[in-house]
């Protein structure tokens, strides 16, 4: 985190509060703090669920009745109400998508990494290529490449002279406006949530510390106790988020199944 | 005082989503406590429609820094 300093008066955390420099750097290729996030992140969840899925019982132990659940979670929750009984085969990529949007986002309130992988936004453009690919790709398997793009752009039921309007909505709106949303909607959030955590605690820091005195230090805790409440939303949200990106992925999977939408 | 004007017109840009979510977990709401058997199915609904409102918000932010 940035250090306050006490001449020039406090500055508000920016967005340049998510560039950092490298922890060590290997021929040219820079090593950064959300890389090291990603790794990590990476690591854990590969590791949980290869170390539970090594040995299955059938009577579940703690830790394989909560990755259990919170597979399932995906599989008998998301999958059937945006997909149906053919989604069956999509529940690994939403299930992957969903442990690692929340290991990543929930980065953010972990002491000393602190740091929501997700804000920069690389992580969920990438993310929302790959779903985009696959509804699109799907759509088109199913639906055949002109039957695709006419069922997406001429809807039957529509009134004719409407369709000169509607055609090139749909057809910016699913293929365009889609992967951005799901980018801008988890990177924003996960980057705006940070700034509130960050201003929280460096404006309680600056004014217990740097400001003082009795209307200071009264202000300063109450920050910080603010700062407190924040982190249990913000959790709340990174959950949420992950949940959203999952929910909104399989429902693109799912409309591009379905010929009518 | 240092800061920037954008986020102000940002704040503003909000209020449209903020009252689209109100009214989306206000109906959400409704339907539960009129028919607490369909909670799950209003759930999602409510979600992916909080999701595409919330857009609108996320994306005023995003113009907020980059313009």
């Amino acid at each position: 985190m940035a250090s306050v300093s006490a001449q020039e008066g406090f500055h508000a955390p920016g967005p340049a509060d998510f560039e950092f420099p490298p922890i060590f750097t290997v021929a040219g290729f820079e090593f950064t703090k959300p890389m090291l996030v990603i790794v990590l992140g990476t690591v854990f969840v590969g590791g949980l669920f290869v170390a539970v899925s090594r040995n299955f019982a059938l009577v579940p132990g703690r830790l394989q009745f909560a990755a259990e659940g919170a597979y399932n979670f995906v599989r008998d929750n998301i999958v059937p109400d945006m997909i149906g009984k053919e989604g069956r085969k999509f529940v690994p990529y939403l299930a992957t998508l969903f442990f690692f949007i929340a290991v990543l986002n929930i980065s953010g309130i972990i002491p000393f990494l602190q740091l929501p992988a997700t804000s920069k936004i690389a992580i969920p453009m990438f993310l929302a290529i790959i779903s985009w690919i696959i509804f699109n790709a799907v759509g088109i398997g199913r639906q055949g490449f002109v039957g695709y793009f006419r069922n997406m752009m001429f809807p039957p039921g529509v009134p004719k002279w409407l369709l000169p309007l509607l055609a090139p909505l749909e057809f910016l709106s699913t293929v365009i406006i889609r992967p951005i949303t799901l980018t801008l909607r988890l990177s924003l959030n996960m980057f705006a949530g940070h700034l509130v955590l960050l201003l929280t605690f460096l404006g309680g820091e600056y004014l217990l510390f740097e400001y003082g005195g009795v209307l200071g230090a009264v202000t300063g805790v109450g920050a910080w106790m603010f700062g407190i409440i924040m982190t249990f939303l913000e959790a709340f949200i990174q959950f949420l988020q992950a949940y959203i990106f999952t929910l909104l992925s399989a429902a693109y999977i799912g409309g591009a199944m379905s010929e009518h939408h | 005082m240092e800061g920037n004007l954008n986020l102000v017109g940002y704040g503003l840009a909000a209020i449209g989503a903020g009252v689209g979510v109100g009214l989306i977990f206000a109906a959400y709401i409704n339907g539960v406590a009129r028919q607490p058997e369909a909670r799950s199915i209003l759930q999602t609904i409510a979600f992916t429609g909080f999701a595409l409102v919330e857009a609108l918000a996320i994306i005023g932010l995003g113009m907020a820094f980059v313009l």
